[in-house]
């Protein structure tokens, strides 16, 4: 059974895989150019949060991969977040207690998170491919109901309620003495971002990306065509969980700091709403995901502003009113248009004169 | 041993909450096939209606029938304005769509009545009293025990002695054949939609006094632990529910008592584990005698 599909479908992917590659690689060199374009032209707070989107980005785009394309959901994966950036807050303070200082060991604690995570989510994922629908769902709500009590359980290490703060070394002097340090931050997330959604678009498009998709298709199928499924769906939650962990650990270099109270249960629903939103099968949900979560508390900033409330009228407001607004969506989203954002442009794409396949 | 003794009691006494909001879990499984993560959430809704209630009218108890008759109506605007039109194609849509409800309602609340801890008086005295020198249970452990009691036992003579109870169990076990011989399937379904949330009303009158006060987010780690019952009693079964929960007590309050108050997520999290790699049907399940 496994042989003849290898041998049919050998020459399919390199013809096209190499062509993939040029594309993927050509829209990411655009990327980045806009990223540095953009940095230049946006103040101090928007490029902190062009950072900040990228940051998501990993997050969301992993999700994506794990949801989206081979159906398992995770509630979880704020879980993950948090131990990236717990990592990265460990790996950091090391480092910074050896007195090196160069940037470059910035590489290493993400890389060291990823890890991490990569082992976290091996735990999670192995539990996870025997489990379906809401069972898993309940699992991973579990591990993200967890996080608090586990940094409270370990505060010697993670530093309890008060969290952990993580030491960043400045901009490089190469880029000169007064480089806006939002800048450097929009390049360093952007960078780490545009990498791994290089590497999840070419992993989308293979034979692992094949079968995952497969496998939540019809599971039974992909058996009998002599996929893997388990191995599938641990492949993919490792995969996530190693995104999220590179997420996290950004976050954690943004703010500096890290502490339980911002990987609660909200963050893990609001990663899943995003990549809902922005449209489950695709990448490209995820971009629009990642772009919503720091949107959306903006706008509502903005639109508590245009109303005279009290302060703690308008606190209760700002607070509150991201949350309502994602719930609402989520459920019209889920009900009305199951293809999110990503769905609706690719249906008015089509509808285009000349797009019509 | 007198600390085992107490501990026991305590663990009993939180394991009929969390047997009662399982069993909510477990009947919506059963009539509709949705594990409802909003649950949790409703039930703080209905815990702050009994709030304003009871503030307004001055009375503990009026504000307990609010919740009951909120958590009723709750339920059943669930199910009509939107479960209903959540697509079944994969079992993933209704679990998102109740996670939408769950941010809709605590946004809700929060944006109401604020995000800080309101105070959840107890209507009935929360000190032990001790015999013979053994610290045993409070009244409020005896009223919890008694009011999880009286639901367990009007559930199941309503589902084995009644008509409507009959039906109920038709509509979700054949929806089809039952339609043909006139059972009104979508009206079953959200009359099970509406005790469900009832019954999880109960259970958050009950428990949110013993933990540190009303608060949007005060179900959050009771609705995983009613989970982890939920699946310990496999889901699809309402005794199993019931024992499940008693037994998530049990370990919730040796561990709190043994090792420490913090450390009870984890023990959740380390059952549920368990309890799903080794006997993912529960521990009340047959074993499926071929899988594909």
């Amino acid at each position: 059974m496994n042989a003849p599909a290898q041998v049919t479908a050998a020459p399919a992917t390199t013809g096209a895989g190499r062509s993939t590659l040029l594309r993927h690689l050509g829209i990411t060199l655009v990327a980045a150019l806009l990223l540095v374009a953009a940095t230049y032209g946006l103040e101090p707070f928007r490029n902190f949060q062009l950072a900040t989107v990228a940051a998501y980005l990993c997050a969301t785009a992993g999700l994506t991969v794990l949801t989206g394309l081979n159906g398992q959901l995770s509630l979880g994966h704020g879980a993950l977040m948090a131990t990236g950036a717990y990592t990265v807050a460990l790996t950091q303070t090391r480092i910074a207690d050896t007195g090196a200082t160069s940037g470059w060991l910035l590489a290493v604690s993400l890389l060291t998170a990823v890890v991490v995570t990569v082992a976290v989510g091996a735990v999670i994922g192995l539990a996870a491919a025997r489990l379906r629908g809401p069972y898993l769902a309940g699992l991973t709500l579990a591990v993200a109901v967890v996080v608090p009590a586990v940094a409270i359980t370990f505060d010697e290490v993670l530093g309890g309620e008060q969290g952990l703060s993580v030491p960043v070394a400045p901009p490089p002097l190469a880029l000169g003495p007064y480089f806006p340090y939002e800048r450097w931050q929009a390049w360093l997330a952007g960078a780490v971002t545009l990498l791994t959604m290089l590497l999840l678009a070419n992993l989308v498009r293979s034979r692992f990306g094949r079968s995952v998709r497969a496998v939540r298709d019809d599971e039974v199928a992909a058996r009998l065509a002599g996929i893997h499924v388990a191995r599938t769906q641990v492949l993919a939650f490792v995969v996530s969980a190693g995104c999220a962990g590179l997420g996290g650990g950004l976050l954690a270099v943004l703010a500096q700091s890290v502490s339980p109270g911002a990987f609660s249960l909200t963050l893990s629903l609001f990663l899943l709403m995003a990549i809902v939103i922005g449209g489950l099968g695709s990448l490209a949900g995820a971009v629009w995901g990642a772009v919503l979560l720091v949107a959306l508390p903006d706008l509502t900033h903005s639109l508590t502003e245009l109303f005279t409330l009290s302060p703690s009228v308008a606190q209760r407001w700002e607070g509150n009113l991201p949350l309502a607004i994602f719930g609402v969506t989520l459920i019209v989203v889920m009900i009305a248009a199951p293809g999110g954002i990503q769905g609706l442009l690719t249906r008015i794409g089509r509808a285009l004169p000349g797009r019509r396949r | 041993m007198d600390r085992f003794v107490f501990l026991t009691f305590d663990g009993l006494a939180r394991g009929a909450v969390y047997a009662a909001f399982a069993l909510a879990l477990v009947l919506i499984w059963r009539a509709a096939r949705i594990v409802n993560f909003a649950q949790g959430a409703m039930a703080v809704a209905t815990a702050y209606v009994a709030h304003s209630v009871s503030v307004a009218t001055g009375s503990y108890w009026i504000g307990f029938a609010a919740a009951l008759a909120a958590g009723l109506v709750l339920g059943a605007v669930v199910d009509l304005t939107v479960m209903r039109f959540v697509s079944h194609t994969s079992p993933l849509n209704a679990v998102i769509v109740a996670l939408g409800l769950v941010l809709v309602i605590q946004a809700v609340l929060g944006i109401v009545y604020g995000n800080e801890f309101l105070p959840a008086p107890a209507p009935f005295d929360r000190t032990a009293f001790t015999v013979g020198g053994l610290v045993l249970l409070a009244p409020y452990d005896l009223f919890v025990f008694a009011s999880v009691g009286v639901v367990v036992l009007g559930l199941a003579w309503m589902f084995g002695r009644t008509p409507v109870g009959l039906r109920m169990r038709a509509a979700a076990f054949a929806p089809e054949v039952s339609r043909l011989l006139g059972v009104n399937v979508g009206g079953m379904l959200t009359l099970g939609w509406a005790l469900a949330a009832g019954v999880g009303a109960l259970a958050g009158m009950l428990v949110i006094p013993t933990e540190f006060g009303l608060h949007p987010h005060a179900m959050d780690l009771v609705f995983v632990s009613a989970f982890t019952a939920a699946v310990v009693g496999g889901l699809d079964s309402p005794p199993g529910a019931v024992i499940g929960g008693l037994v998530v007590g049990l370990l919730l309050s040796y561990v709190s008592g043994y090792v420490g108050g913090d450390v009870t997520p984890l023990a959740v999290l380390a059952l549920l584990l368990v309890v799903l790699l080794t006997r993912p049907g529960g521990l009340f399940s047959g074993v499926a005698a071929r899988h594909v």
